[in-house]
């Protein structure tokens, strides 16, 4: 389950369980999971509903913590971090993307990819002219810069929202189901834009999709079923019966 | 961050009007209501407010308020005068008394009897006439709303007409000749004033063994007002009290013995209730409805005291906003009501009280929120 690559380790777990409840409630959402991910890579993780999928993202994004095992990002354990800390590390070094977007609904989509420039403390102006530079990026102009969420499509909100999640130069970006929301046109312009603008600067991105049509965008692919990571391919040809 | 925490909350139109709603009605309840029930507690020693000459009142110990007379001796008149630390000592009389009018009916009137010498004790401000007047034959002066109202004579087209200087009436079958009208501080009571000297009001009044209502005392210069007033008690065995201390009988007598506080407390209670469950719920579905955000800018590296600062920001703006509205409105109330007969004041005092009642209600609806974004798992924001 490690990857053929030179490129440093971004995300790496070991011997990772996750329990939801106690007693005879309790519920093994991850066993004993394994994996790497390198800097520069795209790594998805698929499977089936309940598969553990958005538990192991959550943890490797430091934003639920693991029962047992250990998780590093960027050789920091979040295990051992105070809770103050961990949101600060979260704040300087990872980007997400989520399914429903979560723009913020009253804010223009500059001002919503201002947000994390403006978590770090930075002045509204200097966080809003860095937000339009990322917006550029992913082919805004002016105008739709100043549109709120509601006004823009959905994949027009996904772009906004892949902007955020790199405008503060983080090292790692989660995406929860990028494209679950899109047509197909639309899921696969993100998920180009994903590997084209967020992929650079040796990032590490780690995408949770259900949708098949973009495992091709992938360097790798872990296959998850009952909290286990059950196979890691490169392409999607190689997953067990074609099954995600 | 501030500016992502007003947009939130007022880019939701509906529930940020609403927030608005709950604490603009609170607070105007609270004040105005308030404003009315201190406006009613002024009134009832408004005759003390007008009558500022005196420092000390003399009376029956059993008096409660200042329309509780209880008729003293004459001659506690002269022992009081013999106090020491008394520069003047002047009887008062106060008391109902039935006047007759042009058209045959009857109205009852707070006849008030001033010192024949001195006139201590008199209108603040005369509108016709002068308060020497009083000295003319027959003489009354007449407070301006009860001449232009319960006074009002009916003019040969049927419609009322001021009482005006040259009119008579009849009180307990004496003639009585306006020779002035004055204007008033309004009193609890609605009966017009009438003032005479204190010889024509004890004619005047129905026939009764003792008719001094109260005597009017000033210290003199330099004394200790309270070290009078004891004296005084000692000396006549009547009660003696401060201008500022018969105020408190009196408002202690309303307060305790009528439903005024209960009713007007029961309206604020509301209005603060109302408020709350308005506001404070509005402002609960808020933070609800936006939590999946809350949730985001957590996971983002938003830390539990920038998501506080963010609602308590978002709470002081709806507060601040509501109790300017509320409060703006209470004062446009009082200002259209003025020329009415509603008691209406607004002293600083209730702005205060208003203000700290929005803020609890603020908090209240803050604190909730608080707790419901500090509780919140970041990991929400995977999901759907």
């Amino acid at each position: 389950m490690i990857p053929r690559t030179n490129n440093s380790v971004a995300v790496k777990c070991h011997n990772l369980k996750k329990i939801y409840g106690e007693g005879q409630a309790a519920v093994q959402a991850l066993r004993q999971v394994d994996l790497e991910v390198r800097t520069g890579e795209l790594l998805m993780l698929v499977g089936p509903s309940g598969c553990g999928k958005t538990t192991l993202i959550s943890i490797i994004a430091g934003i639920l913590d693991q029962s047992e095992g250990d998780c590093l990002v960027f050789e920091q354990d979040f295990k051992s971090m105070r809770v103050q800390d961990k949101t600060r590390y979260r704040g300087q070094n990872i980007g997400f993307v989520f399914q429903a977007y979560n723009l913020i609904p009253a804010l223009t989509a500059a001002e919503n990819v201002a947000v994390p420039l403006l978590l770090h403390g930075a002045k509204r102006s200097q966080a809003t002219e860095r937000a339009r530079e990322v917006l550029k990026q992913v082919g805004f102009d002016d105008r739709m810069m100043g549109s709120l969420p509601a006004e823009l499509s959905g994949g027009q909100q996904q772009r906004v929202a892949i902007a955020r999640a790199m405008v503060h130069n983080p090292k790692l970006i989660v995406c929860d189901e990028p494209t679950s929301a899109l047509d197909h046109d639309n899921g696969q312009r993100i998920m180009e834009l994903l590997r084209q603008v967020a992929l650079q600067e040796g990032r590490a991105l780690v995408v949770v999709t259900h949708d098949a049509r973009i495992f091709g965008f992938a360097d790798r692919i872990a296959r998850m079923d009952d909290g286990r990571i059950e196979q890691v391919v490169r392409s999607p040809n190689e997953l067990n019966g074609g099954k995600k | 961050m501030n500016f992502v925490a007003l947009k939130m909350l007022i880019g939701d139109r509906a529930k940020y009007l609403g927030i608005l709603m709950g604490l603009t009605f609170a607070s105007l309840l609270i004040t105005q209501q308030l404003s009315i029930f201190v406006g009613l507690m002024g009134r009832t020693f408004g005759f003390l407010s007008d009558t500022a000459q005196a420092d000390i009142w003399v009376m029956d110990p059993k008096v409660q308020f200042i329309d509780d007379v209880k008729p003293l001796q004459d001659t506690v008149l002269y022992r009081v005068r013999s106090v020491s630390g008394v520069e003047w000592a002047v009887p008062l009389y106060k008391g109902l008394i039935k006047a007759r009018l042009g058209d045959g009916n009857f109205q009852t009137c707070n006849v008030v009897g001033l010192d024949d010498a001195t006139l201590l004790g008199g209108p603040p401000e005369m509108i016709h006439g002068k308060l020497a007047d009083l000295r003319r034959s027959d003489g009354v002066i007449v407070d301006d709303v009860g001449a232009a109202d319960k006074l009002a004579k009916v003019g040969p087209d049927g419609k009322s007409v001021p009482l005006q200087i040259g009119d008579t009436l009849e009180l307990n079958d004496r003639r009585a000749v306006v020779v002035g009208i004055c204007k008033i501080t309004r009193t609890f009571q609605s009966q017009p004033m009438l003032y005479t000297t204190y010889t024509r009001a004890v004619q005047f009044a129905p026939a009764e063994r003792h008719l001094l209502s109260f005597i009017m005392v000033k210290s003199k210069p330099g004394e200790n007002i309270q070290a009078v007033c004891k004296l005084i008690t000692k000396v006549t065995g009547y009660a003696a009290y401060t201008s500022s201390q018969f105020k408190s009988v009196t408002v202690s007598y309303f307060m305790k013995y009528t439903g005024i506080p209960i009713n007007f407390g029961i309206s604020v209670l509301l209005g603060f209730i109302v408020g709350t469950a308005i506001a404070g719920q509005t402002f609960f579905n808020f933070t609800l409805d936006n939590l999946r955000y809350f949730g985001t800018l957590k996971a983002m590296g938003a830390s539990n005291g920038t998501l506080l600062r963010m609602i308590v920001l978002q709470a002081a703006l709806a507060g601040g906003i509501g109790y300017g509205l509320g409060v703006g409105a209470a004062s446009a109330f009082g200002w259209a009501t003025k020329h009415t007969e509603l008691a209406f004041q607004l002293p600083w005092q209730l702005l205060v009280l208003s203000a700290g009642a929005v803020v609890l209600i603020c908090v209240g609806s803050a604190l909730v929120s608080m707790l419901k974004v500090v509780r919140l798992e970041p990991a929400i924001v995977f999901r759907s």
